[in-house]
């Protein structure tokens, strides 16, 4: 859970303790309830009810948004910025459909709270290619198959290709680690693990065949 | 990884026509004359084992027999997927993206209680929340056995926790959740079970007063109908050739008897994309955008349920997130979202969120199967008797006798399943329904019979399996995994035990002869092809772009296809893995029809005969006159007009004669195997054998698996690359239904405690096995593509031969899914207990 990005005062993981609804399990929070505590104390700046403004770096461009404080990060990109290729489909933490990069860490865009990604870049499926060049993990998930619906895709690219940021020569076990959390219902593992490792080497220093 | 093998040797035997011939007449003959019938020789066979020429009489103006793969340019090619740019940019458009002009966002209201009366409902309060435009209440409830008699009430009798009844439109999600919540209900709870063998008792809590039935579906779900009912088991459907009696006396021949019991658990379909629709009602036309198998279910069932004609109701699935048989029909979140829409005057969207998934938009039932097989001391088999009971829920169609019923030949066969109505959510089709809990309790019985007759079970296989083909894949799996170096049962020592263990598929070769397509090529030199068929993840827009482009001698990029919605030809629904072999041949067909056309207006223009002509490589040219030739945009421009098209309509699988079927018992029509499908235009019988290599951790009760080699056939594979990819979802799948997935419900609540994707396990990434999927090329000559599918048989043996690898790791077999460290656990002392007793 190391990759997990969380700071900031309003997190959903904060509200949802504050509200006492123990829908996170356990297993996902990477800090103690005190520490939430504490920092809910320290950042109690009174937002809502009702929309406020917002301004987000989405893909490197300022975008303003009117949105519910309680909205969070997933939902604006869907539902208020239009860009659908981020799903939800646990909303919940446990799938990481939602998978998007905030100041360059993965994150579960369902579990983080729109008013904590302003001031951070924010990039997401929609901005991993450079206009016409497809990333070389969106390129090799295409030459190997490694997709089938298609619905858990954008999510596994994002965790794959992060993992490629930051490790340049990836074993297969790296691979495993990186996607262990984007559940795929269609079975595309095999392949992202495969596409994943020709992306790697595509990208020059990945041993590729680990 | 490794990739697919497809054979790509040359058939060792009996040369395929370098061209394809000509058959005499091309053009269908004009109105009213009977069909005529043209008679060509077609490639039959396994490529690299054994093909030859056959002879089939087909209908006049079929397309001349196809070559084998190794001879074709773009069918059998692994291709990359068509819309996988679409896919991997997030651009790909699914129902949950869609969003309309002033749409609305729905919620459902769905019960609290297993098992209650509505006494009244008001929605007062919701009506005056923020944002709210519209609240519909059903009257009743799709998607589940109806109880004669019930249709007159006013509010549906609550039956399952989870069961919708309501629905709210308001202007954002946040709105319409919270106006859900204020509808106020007043329920008489009533008594309830959602345990099988407490439902089974005579002083249970009814789910159904009366006689229910259920009607299937196009993808399989539902029972058979008009069985008898008591308390709340229905059944029994019986199965086998001993339906009359005789089967306990044909026991009396066999040598060696075995008696065993398998159990399966309740699994859910857990789509990630969940089911839901966009609606938008229109005086003049309904629009839904579904996440569907079946455009034209969704259609069919709302112009019925809305009282419309079919032709004003468009139906439209360009992306859709998974189905695996549970999508079929408008069913209650579809029909709320139309009604909704209707009485807003606006597009509504309703997607179900994860627990109403969970709770009620399908599963695949229980099992609990209880064998007796008998056998000759070589193995021939002389009688198999099975009886299963499960649970559907609030629905029918437990069965789990079919692969006891099909797969082997045997002079006796007698089953019963019995369906236990439990206060649960509806069971609905599940990829292969019925099968793989069948194979898990079959495969295992089979290995349990080749240990007491002391025969290898791959050598029982071979004496009791006709099938051709799998006795090709049996010798290639067995060579990949080391079968030969297999140990034997509980032998390794240390903690960590290692075992190999196979079970096999059966599938049926079944098609839909409501499927059609048109091809257009129009003077650009664009060519588009148009069906209302939808790709589920399989990779049927691929399939068809390469089908269009070989025939047409193009690129499958050259081809633009245009499919999922309903206002263009029909197309067959997704269930029973019958896209590939429904569709390809009309795709096929269609193509060489605009073809003929195309070659008859160039031909005067470039001074040649139009049986002269070929299309390859992107151009035209003479056969005679290789100086003769422009390319195929070139041709297109000089067109006689903007656009040339053709349509067609899958046809009657090929005919074969008594003879051949002799030779090939699984041409015959039902292959002595059940013949599935709504208006099927054929079947037969598909095999696929997979074998499994496990570690089980005797200390914690873990099992691993390691290595999983699956051999399957699907009549001529059209595309490797994703077909490997579904053969490889089809294991996975089935290793998490093994090793993992149970629906749990609490006997106390009536209430499932795992309506998520956390505490309801599916495998993951850490969770993978290497897996080897390999396809052979299988020939039958019975259509013009002689494709079949994939999705089914792919996961029908993989939880048996884990199971069967985990009795041969440890000794001892767990006879339950899924196959938990608890389970395994229990199985290990009990042997424990049992050793101790006899030492
Ligand atoms: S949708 Fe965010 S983790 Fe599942
Ligand atoms: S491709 Fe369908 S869920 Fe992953």
């Amino acid at each position: 859970m190391s990759n997990r990005t969380d700071r900031g005062g309003l997190s959903r993981r904060g509200f949802l303790k504050g509200a006492g609804v123990a829908a996170a399990t356990t297993a996902l929070l990477d800090r103690s309830v005190e520490a939430l505590a504490q920092e809910n104390k320290e950042s109690r700046s009174v937002v809502g009810p009702g929309a406020v403004a917002i301004t987000l770096k989405v893909n490197g461009q300022h975008k303003d948004f009117q949105i519910e404080p309680s909205a969070t990060l997933a939902e604006v990109l869907r539902v208020h910025a239009d860009m659908t290729g981020t799903k939800i489909v646990c909303d919940r933490g446990s799938c990481s459909a939602c998978t998007v990069w905030i100041d360059g860490k993965t994150v579960c865009s369902c579990m983080t709270l729109a008013m904590d990604a302003r001031g951070r870049e924010i990039k997401t499926i929609e901005g991993l290619a450079q206009g016409e060049h497809l990333h070389p993990v969106q390129e090799q998930f295409i030459e190997h198959d490694a997709m089938q619906c298609g619905f858990c895709t954008p999510g596994m690219i994002m965790s794959c290709a992060n993992l490629l940021e930051r490790n340049k020569q990836p074993t297969l076990d790296d691979v495993k680690q990186a996607c262990s959390g984007n559940l795929c219902r269609c079975g595309t593992y095999p392949r992202v693990f495969e596409a994943t490792l020709a992306a790697a080497k595509q990208m020059k220093g990945g041993n590729g065949n680990a | 990884m490794p990739d697919a093998q497809i054979s790509d040797k040359s058939p060792a035997a009996a040369p395929v026509p370098e061209k394809p011939p000509i058959p005499q007449a091309a053009a269908p003959k004009s109105g009213g004359e009977k069909p005529e019938t043209e008679s060509n020789m077609y490639p039959v066979g396994i490529a690299g084992v054994d093909i030859h020429q056959s002879r089939r009489d087909v209908p006049e103006g079929e397309p001349p027999p196809l070559a084998i793969n190794d001879q074709l340019k773009s069918i059998g090619k692994p291709t990359p997927r068509v819309d996988g740019r679409a896919k991997v940019t997030g651009a790909a458009k699914y129902t949950a993206d869609v969003k309309l002009p002033g749409m609305l966002y729905a919620r459902m209201l769905t019960s609290p209680h297993p098992h209650a009366k509505i006494k009244s409902i008001d929605t007062s309060a919701a009506e005056k929340a923020p944002g709210v435009k519209a609240i519909h209440l059903l009257d009743h409830t799709f998607g589940m056995a109806q109880e004669k008699g019930e249709e007159g009430n006013k509010y549906p009798l609550v039956r399952f926790a989870g069961q919708p009844f309501a629905a709210v439109a308001a202007d954002t999600q946040q709105h319409a959740d919270n106006a859900a919540r204020m509808i106020n209900v007043d329920y008489e709870i009533l008594p309830f079970v959602t345990d099988i063998e407490k439902a089974k008792q005579n002083d249970a809590p009814l789910v159904f007063a009366g006689q229910a039935e259920q009607k299937g579906t196009a993808g399989g779900g539902g029972g058979p109908a008009g069985l008898s009912q008591s308390g709340n088991v229905r059944g029994p459907a019986k199965g086998g050739n001993k339906q009359d009696g005789g089967i306990d006396d044909a026991f009396k021949d066999a040598d060696v008897v075995v008696e065993t019991e398998y159990h399966t658990s309740v699994q859910t379909h857990c789509a990630l994309e969940t089911h839901g629709f966009v609606a938008d009602w229109k005086p003049d036309l309904l629009t839904v955008w579904a996440s569907t198998q079946g455009t034209g279910s969704v259609r069919d069932e709302l112009a019925a349920v809305f009282n419309l004609p079919k032709s004003k109701v468009r139906v439209i699935t360009e992306y859709m997130g998974g189905g695996f048989g549970a999508k079929f029909g408008a069913s209650n979140p579809g029909v709320l979202a139309t009604h909704l829409s209707k009485k807003a005057g606006a597009p509504v969207r309703l997607m179900c969120d994860r627990k109403e998934e969970h709770l009620g938009t399908g599963n695949r039932p229980s099992s609990n199967q209880k064998y007796k097989i008998g056998a000759k001391k070589d193995g021939k088999l002389v009688a198999i008797q099975c009886t299963n009971y499960g649970t559907a829920g609030v629905g029918t169609g437990a069965g789990a006798t079919a692969v006891a019923q099909n797969i082997y030949p045997c002079p006796a066969i007698y089953t019963e399943d019995y369906d236990v109505f439990t206060h649960a959510g509806p069971a609905a089709a599940f990829r292969a329904p019925g099968h793989p809990q069948a194979a898990f309790g079959f495969e295992q019985s089979i290995d349990e019979l080749a240990e007491k007759l002391g025969i290898d079970p791959l050598a029982l296989r071979e004496v009791i399996d006709q099938s051709e083909a799998r006795s090709v894949e049996r010798k290639i799996g067995a060579e990949k995994i080391g079968w030969s170096n297999r140990k034997p049962a509980g032998s390794d020592a240390g903690p960590v035990k290692r075992g190999i263990g196979m079970a096999q598929a059966i599938w049926y070769r079944s098609s839909n002869r409501d499927s059609h397509c048109e091809v257009r090529i129009t003077q650009d030199g664009s060519v588009e092809l148009l069906s209302g068929v939808q790709d589920i993840g399989s990779g049927i827009r691929t399939v068809l772009a390469q089908v269009v482009a070989e025939e047409l001698g193009l690129k499958p990029s050259d081809i633009t296809i245009k499919i999922g919605d309903t206002s263009y030809p029909n197309g067959p629904g997704s269930g029973g893995s019958v896209t590939t072999n429904s569709i390809t041949p009309v795709a096929r067909d269609a193509a060489w029809k605009v073809k003929q056309e195309m070659l008859k207006q160039i031909a005067p223009k470039l001074g040649a005969r139009a049986d002269d002509l070929t299309l390859a490589d992107g151009k035209v040219a003479s056969k005679s006159d290789p100086s003769k030739g422009m390319s195929f945009k070139a041709a297109a421009a000089k067109l006689d007009t903007e656009q040339i098209a053709a349509r067609a309509q899958r046809v009657q699988d090929y005919p074969v004669t008594e003879d051949q079927q002799q030779q090939q018992p699984q041409l015959a029509e039902g292959g002595g195997q059940r013949r599935r499908g709504r208006r099927g235009a054929g079947s037969g019988g598909l095999g696929g054998v997979q074998f499994v290599q496990v570690a089980v951790d005797t200390d914690t009760g873990v099992i691993k698996v390691e290595k999983v080699v699956a051999v399957h056939d699907c009549g001529r594979p059209m595309n490797p690359l994703t077909l490997t990819s579904q053969i490889n979802g089809g294991i996975i799948q089935g290793l998490s239904y093994a090793l993992f997935e149970n629906r749990i419900l609490d006997r106390n609540t009536g209430l499932m405690v795992n309506p998520n994707l956390e505490q309801y396990k599916i495998a993951g990434a850490k969770e993978m096995p290497e897996i080897e999927p390999i396809v052979i090329e299988q020939y039958w000559g019975r259509s013009s593509t002689d494709a079949a599918g994939i999705g089914e048989p792919a996961t029908v043996p993989t939880a048996a031969a884990i199971g069967n690898a985990v009795y041969n790791a440890i000794g001892v077999r767990v006879r339950q899914t899924p196959m938990t460290p608890a389970a395994v656990l229990a199985a290990l002392a009990q042997k424990d207990s049992s050793n101790g007793r006899s030492a």
